[in-house]
């Protein structure tokens, strides 16, 4: 057991409480916190395989920026465990059929998977100039076509969010405007 | 049984530099409580700080004690927990950047060992320094809506939305930068900026990229809630802004990250775009002290010190002469000048690196 097994084992026993502790706790607000450390924990894997770029995207994006949406709406909407609805028991059972299938899935794609294990020390396929190089060559096309996905999912939130009801302030409006001006 | 080669060495080193860059960051970021106090009294002409120690020099250790020694409250609604972690957090990412940032050149003992005045030359520097800054929000935010109070979680709202608006265009300004130096460490950065003129033209980043630097510059006052864009902190629309609840050292620690951030980020300017700790003639210095090398690399840790103080006066010369934006302002600068200017500027770069200078 040399210094790269203790971080892997403490990092992997990390993501997993933490995971646990995402859907287990009551109030929104810890799961989100303890979602966040699951993310870093991720992070630590990329760096033991020296992905530092991968490593810290992740905490960029999903740490950073998307957990700090998600943050915003659970704070808006001020959900707490007492003013949780209780759900159906058909919501119930439809939860616990899809999540199994979903369980069995991931059992079934980890059963057939490959247990190629990578080589620990000299991998440098995750520094930032062997991904560029990979992803601006061999994989330009699925790049760029998922670019256009992401343009156009940003068109789309753009004109969901664009008030259609938005008048132009009427002349009393202004008026009390310059009052104040 | 444990396979642990560890350079004994090498730790004590980092341990030492790390010690003494948090001991320095401390330092100046209390000086620069007592600077920012003298300069907004230099400019409304008053005298500023004077009754402790001359020139009112001890006034941030009269200022730390008085808020030692306040009373130590928890609002009963508060979320107990976040509410603690709220300025750990806010400290703990203020002082998280300062490892990636090259304070000097290395020096090479008489045995040979190379010593580097960098805690972590990480190949991703400078998207390091990106991680940590958009992780500070969380400080605020958890801050400011745990403590229970509307006006907290309005502020906090509203820093969480400025931080996340600025840093589009901040990020899409260094992309143009990038692009020029070809790597993200920031060691490497700063080696390519050696001296001040270099194959006919300045070598230092800010004569190759002047509106990245504009725009970096305008970014970085937003990040870090100064103003004119310190609207979190605006005291006529919220009272006090997300830290109202907080009282002693916990208040301390929101007003102190944010003077941390200031010198961290005019570390990060200066060593992105004005050279690091490269002065012009530098190579005739170090020739001149050729005898003594620690003598060369303390005159450029001093250059760097130097640069970067003058840059936090620059924010502080800001802050008194600037009125505050309003919000809706602020956002429209963000969205509809900064980042469109930002992705101009990104282009002409390409452009001229493809076709005119053809690297």
């Amino acid at each position: 057991m040399d210094i790269y097994d203790i971080l892997f084992w403490f990092l992997s026993a990390l993501a997993v409480a933490c995971a646990l502790g995402v859907i287990l706790s009551r109030n929104p607000v810890n799961s989100v916190m303890f979602l966040i450390v699951t993310f870093f924990a991720i992070s630590g894997h990329y760096v033991l395989m020296n992905a530092q770029f991968l490593a810290i995207v992740n905490v960029i994006v999903y740490a950073g920026a998307i957990m700090v949406l998600f943050l915003f709406v659970i704070m808006l909407m001020n959900l707490n465990a007492d003013v949780e609805p209780q759900k159906g028991q058909l919501v119930q059972l439809a939860g616990v059929i899809s999540g199994g299938v979903l369980f069995l899935v991931i059992l079934a794609s980890i059963k057939t998977a490959k247990t190629e294990y990578m080589d620990k020390t000299a991998t440098d396929i995750g520094l930032i100039t062997n991904l560029g190089k990979v992803l601006f060559t061999k994989y330009v096309l699925p790049f760029e076509i998922s670019s256009v996905l992401f343009l156009s999912a940003m068109i789309g939130a753009v004109v969901i969010g664009k008030k259609e009801d938005a008048k132009p302030p009427s002349k009393a409006d202004e008026a009390e405007m310059k009052q104040f001006l | 049984m444990l396979l642990l080669q560890i350079d004994t060495a090498l730790i004590i080193e980092k341990v030492i530099l790390i010690s003494v860059i948090l001991m320095g960051s401390l330092g100046i970021a209390m000086y620069a409580t007592w600077g920012e106090r003298k300069v907004s009294a230099v400019m409304q002409d008053r005298i500023g700080p004077n009754r402790a120690g001359p020139f009112g020099l001890l006034q941030p250790l009269a200022d730390g004690l008085k808020l030692f020694f306040k009373e130590e409250i928890i609002p009963d609604r508060s979320t107990g927990f976040i509410f603690v972690l709220g300025p750990c957090l806010a400290m703990l990412t203020a002082l998280m950047t300062s490892a990636v940032v090259p304070w000097g050149p290395d020096y090479i003992t008489e045995s040979g060992r190379v010593i580097s005045f960098q805690v972590a030359d990480i190949n991703i520097g400078i998207l390091f320094v990106f991680g940590a800054v958009s992780l500070g929000v969380y400080g605020v935010m958890l801050g400011g809506w745990a403590s229970n109070n509307k006006f907290s979680l309005l502020s906090s709202i509203r820093a969480a939305s400025q931080a996340i608006s600025y840093e589009l265009a901040m990020g899409i300004s260094l992309i143009a930068l990038l692009m020029l130096t070809g790597t993200l460490s920031l060691r490497e950065i700063v080696s390519q900026q050696h001296g001040f003129w270099n194959d006919g033209y300045f070598s230092w980043n800010f004569f190759k990229q002047p509106i990245g630097f504009i725009i970096f510059l305008t970014c970085s006052f937003a990040e870090l809630c100064r103003a004119p864009f310190d609207l979190p902190e605006c005291d006529s629309e919220l009272n006090m802004g997300y830290h109202q609840e907080y009282s002693s050292m916990k208040l301390g620690f929101y007003l102190f990250a944010e003077y941390i951030n200031m010198f961290i980020s005019s570390a990060i300017i200066v060593t992105l775009f004005f050279g690091g700790y490269n002065f012009p003639f530098m190579d005739s210095v170090q020739h001149a002290t050729l005898a003594h090398p620690i003598l060369f690399t303390i005159i450029c840790i001093l250059v760097l010190l130097t640069k970067i103080i003058c840059m936090i006066l620059f924010f502080m010369f800001v802050r008194w002469t600037l009125p505050r934006f309003r919000y809706d302002q602020l956002m429209k600068l963000g969205w509809r000048s900064l980042i469109p200017l930002a992705l101009v500027n990104m282009l002409i770069t390409g452009v001229l690196i493809l076709w005119v200078f053809k690297k």
